[in-house]
């Protein structure tokens, strides 16, 4: 990166090529407006770690650092309500929504792209027709369907209306497609059967595509609010988010424990992308998934 | 009456393939069949219906709902709402986004580490962040807000409480919640402009200024539309922060569309009237995309 910006300054002399041009004062000015940025961004998550371990008499004399760390507040947070049964329902729903995902996913990806059969066009784009549809507009129709169905309230709500997605079949299709025929034909002089090529050869290979695509799955549904909120109403079928929210009207005076169980909700999630960034970043800049 | 020849083995053969495709497409077909393509036509079925649970079936009212909805000032104080969220929230983060971009562009090395503190908000869950904000908006001294403006001397203001401020906060949350994503956006769409299009604006002895405006801005027209779209789509779903903030409130300055259908469908169980409001939302979310892709198909931008 430096180097490159080094030659690239030595062919246009004087001028560095960067959408700005700015000089190395402006450069400097640069990084600081962003700093200023990153900060204020971050400033939330910070007071939200900082007054999960404050000591009530902290929070009433406005202190920026906590006298003391009071981290008995986590223990004390996760006593208040059945947070460890939140964690093991969301737990259990996102891992299980990711497998079936994959599995459903892959599968119909793996036909779209190269299994020809009759009316594959007009059902793939039917499919992706799903993406402009958002949960929102079909809430309460899905609502409707559960209570038929008679599972409002059970794990199979959370779990299977997400178990297969437009965008990963989308994703995964085009990962297929770029398998070359080559490879295809020599599995099958080989005695390749197609699953088998399927499953050994072209699964393996997409291991990328299925990373993407279940990192994405798992961070909506670790995420998932409106969806649990409506079809779950015992406690025992809550999830961590819809959890949280409940407690912050509970115990809304209550700041450090409160602060205490959203720093537990959003944990996991900000450190999965802290060790996986590029593949979120990379994957929203190439398909605009939002 | 002629016996049917039985299956061939070529005839087999020649069908097999078609019945293996559809095996492999079935269980993906039947979730996204049942779970949301079906939504989309049954939501216009419940539409015209009337129903409670109570009763076994809904009963068929024709567009009676609409008309309902049409003299339904909370109807039409959630759309105007709605689209003061989104006035408030796109645009803003259009701007600060693509500013951020233009700044990371020049970040260096360290414009990875920026970017993914900038998309933190981003993969928070929404509810939660509301959770976190409304501690900020907390309209006590104790409050962040309060204690930031406290050291200027103003406030203590009552930001979810005051019906002047209340909607004001929730867009504040909104943009913060969605300036990552735009930023990576941008980021990706300055990175596919070629260089030699600015090299020779620089050979031609354009300035750095005219360079950005009249270059890199109308090369990044297409991103920038795109942006537009996607936010002003998923400003239209805001829920989860007005759920957990306000519920709506003060004086229903913050009561949104999907808060009010939410509101309509599990708080009064009236399920033919929010599907009413859902079809309303669609048409309009169509609308956006359709608007995107006549525009796309024009593609407005300069570049090849």
């Amino acid at each position: 990166m430096q180097t490159n910006t080094f030659r690239r300054e030595r062919s246009i002399p004087g001028r560095s090529v960067d959408p700005l041009g700015l000089s190395p004062a402006g450069r400097i000015a640069a990084h600081a407006a962003l700093v200023v940025a990153v900060v204020a961004v971050c400033l939330p998550f910070l007071w939200m770690l900082l007054t999960s371990v404050k000591v009530p008499t902290d929070i009433f004399s406005g202190r920026f650092w906590p006298s003391r760390f009071a981290w008995d507040n986590y223990v004390r947070a996760w006593e208040s309500a059945p947070f460890g049964r939140y964690f093991l329902n969301t737990a259990f729903v996102s891992i299980a929504t990711v497998a079936l995902q994959l599995a459903t996913c892959s599968a119909a990806a793996y036909a779209f792209a190269r299994m020809p059969f009759f009316g594959r066009e007009v059902l793939f784009y039917l499919l992706l027709a799903t993406m402009m549809v958002p949960e929102e507009v079909t809430l309460v129709a899905n609502y409707v369907t559960l209570y038929r169905l008679n599972w409002l309230d059970t794990y199979q709500a959370l779990i299977i209306p997400w178990g297969a997605s437009a965008f990963s079949i989308f994703m995964l299709r085009q990962f297929f497609a770029g398998i070359p025929d080559d490879l295809e034909d020599a599995a099958k002089i080989d005695g390749c059967g197609r699953f088998a090529f399927f499953w050994r050869i072209v699964l393996p290979l997409a291991r990328p595509a299925l990373t993407t695509v279940a990192l994405f799955a798992l961070v909506g549904s670790w995420n998932a609010f409106t969806w649990p909120l409506v079809v779950t109403n015992s406690q025992e079928m809550r999830t961590v988010q819809v959890g949280v929210s409940f407690f912050a009207q509970d115990f809304g005076t209550n700041y450090t424990l409160l602060m205490a169980a959203a720093t537990v909700a959003v944990a996991p999630v900000l450190i999965l992308f802290a060790a996986v960034h590029s593949q979120f970043t990379e994957g929203i800049a190439r398909s605009g998934l939002k | 009456m002629q016996a049917r020849a039985p299956l061939s083995r070529t005839r087999l053969r020649r069908v097999l393939p078609h019945i293996e495709g559809y095996l492999y497409v079935l269980p993906a077909f039947l979730i996204l069949g049942v779970f949301h393509l079906w939504p989309s036509v049954y939501t216009f079925f419940l539409s015209l219906h009337n129903w409670n649970f109570i009763r076994r079936n809904p009963t068929f009212i024709g567009f009676a709902n609409f008309q309902r909805l049409w003299s339904d000032e909370y109807f039409w104080i959630a759309l105007k709402n709605t689209a003061v969220y989104a006035l408030g929230v796109v645009p803003a983060s259009i701007v600060i986004g693509l500013c951020l971009a233009l700044l990371l562009s020049e970040g260096g090395r360290l414009s990875v580490l920026y970017r993914v503190l900038l998309f933190t908000p981003v993969v928070t869950a929404a509810s939660a962040a509301a959770v976190i904000w409304k501690w900020l908006y907390a309209p006590g001294a104790d409050g962040f807000f309060n204690i930031l403006l406290g050291l200027f001397g103003l406030g203590p203001y009552r930001w979810l409480q005051d019906p002047s401020l209340a909607m004001p906060s929730v867009i504040l949350l909104g943009i913060w919640k969605s300036i990552g994503y735009n930023v990576v956006i941008f980021y990706a769409g300055l990175r596919n402009i070629s260089r030699e299009y600015r090299e020779a604006a620089r050979i031609d002895g354009a300035s750095p200024w005219q360079e950005l405006v009249h270059i890199v801005l109308p090369l990044l027209a297409p991103t920038t539309y795109f942006v537009l779209i996607v936010s002003t789509i998923s400003s239209f779903q805001v829920f989860s922060q007005v759920y957990v903030m306000t519920g709506g409130g003060p004086l229903n300055r913050t009561l949104v569309l999907v808060y009010y259908l939410y509101d309509r469908a599990f708080a009064s169980f009236r399920i033919g009237y929010a599907a009413a409001i859902a079809f309303v939302l669609f048409v309009i979310i169509m609308a956006l995309t359709l608007a995107q892709r006549a525009v796309l198909q024009h593609r407005i931008h300069y570049d090849r």
